[in-house]
């Protein structure tokens, strides 16, 4: 990592690839302030016409789960099937469902 | 190839698409010799972008005056017609940010009128329009940071609008073809937008006059040579090659 790129924070990239779809995490990158972050977005994850829009957010602005948290967080649901739509029958003929 | 001693065939736009073309084509060389060397990743991809823009536009102009490798690979320094300012080595990132502020402006307020005539330079133009003004955006976003940034990018941009000044009044040389073009307004209007960025900047705007001589008339800085000694140098290692 080069002297300069030390000093710039860390963004978060969300590319929303097409109207009415939610926007994806693409990736971070290393820029100096939003303007810029939003212009380097668009030159690494959309130069081959991947998006319609793009939100950068500052890493330091991304609360995370923790690894250590796991198991709290995530294994109680791991028991439970009747929480999954599973036991209904699904009629014939029915497609966007 | 088409078009004996490269000589434009006939139609008076064709010097143009020539001359605009060459402006393109080598200013995308000088562009992508950052790749690898760029301050950053995220710029370095930048900066390539830009170059890819500027190399697509060269492949349609050119492609209206001959075959397109035959004129980027086989003509002499003398048969290029782009301005020498887009020749002039790349130098520190200051230098091509504010040859890119110039470059881009001017680009896109000749691609503007150009993209309204009946020549078939049009659809070139308009379809180069968007990729211009997102290279002048590009150039200006940069040019404000390093204008008015550290004490050390001040310098090293006033430095560089000094040293690249005297090679902007080629920019509005007569071209054959380019006749529709009113060249003096068109100069108004570039030195005001450029005139204001630096200003923004906190850059003074660089007087003096321009050097004598013209690269569109063939005439070159020895950089030139160096640099098409590298970039033909594949065509004549292995002529016709292809990927």
């Amino acid at each position: 990592m080069s002297e300069a790129e030390r000093g710039w924070p860390l963004w978060e990239v969300f590319v929303r690839p097409r109207r009415g779809l939610a926007h994806t995490h693409a990736g971070s990158l290393h820029a100096p302030d939003a303007e810029l972050a939003l212009r380097n977005a668009r030159d690494l994850f959309t130069r081959r016409g991947e998006g319609v829009s793009i939100w950068v957010v500052p890493a330091a602005a991304v609360s995370a789960s923790s690894p250590d948290e796991r198991d709290p967080f995530f294994r109680p649901a791991a028991d439970k099937p009747y929480r999954h739509p599973t036991f209904y029958e699904v009629p014939e003929g029915v497609r966007h469902l | 190839m088409s078009a004996p001693e490269h000589a434009p065939g006939g139609a008076p736009w064709a010097t143009a698409a020539l001359a605009l073309g060459d402006d393109a084509l080598i200013l995308s060389h000088r562009l992508a010799e950052w790749a690898g060397n760029a301050p950053v990743l995220e710029e370095e991809v930048a900066l390539a972008n830009l170059a890819l823009d500027l190399l697509g536009q060269a492949r349609a102009l050119l492609s209206l005056v001959g075959d397109e490798d035959a004129l980027a690979f086989t003509r002499g320094p003398e048969a290029f017609t782009h301005v020498r300012l887009v020749e002039l080595p790349r130098g520190d990132f200051a230098h091509t940010v504010v040859r890119q502020l110039c470059v881009a402006t001017w680009q896109e307020l000749l691609y503007e009128r150009l993209a309204t005539g009946a020549s078939p330079l049009a659809p070139i133009a308009a379809a180069a329009l968007p990729e211009t003004a997102y290279h002048r955006d590009h150039a200006v976003t940069w040019t404000l940071r390093l204008g008015d940034g550290t004490a050390e990018s001040h310098a090293r941009t006033r430095a560089a609008a000094e040293a690249l000044w005297p090679y902007t009044g080629e920019l509005f040389d007569p071209v054959e073809g380019l006749d529709e073009v009113d060249l003096g307004a068109l100069e108004r209007r570039w030195r005001a937008r450029v005139s204001d960025v630096l200003t923004r900047a906190t850059v003074p705007v660089p007087g003096g006059a321009r050097l004598p001589g013209s690269g569109r008339a063939g005439e070159h800085t020895p950089h030139l040579a160096a640099l098409l000694d590298e970039m033909q140098s594949l065509h004549r290692a292995h002529p016709a090659a292809s990927w």
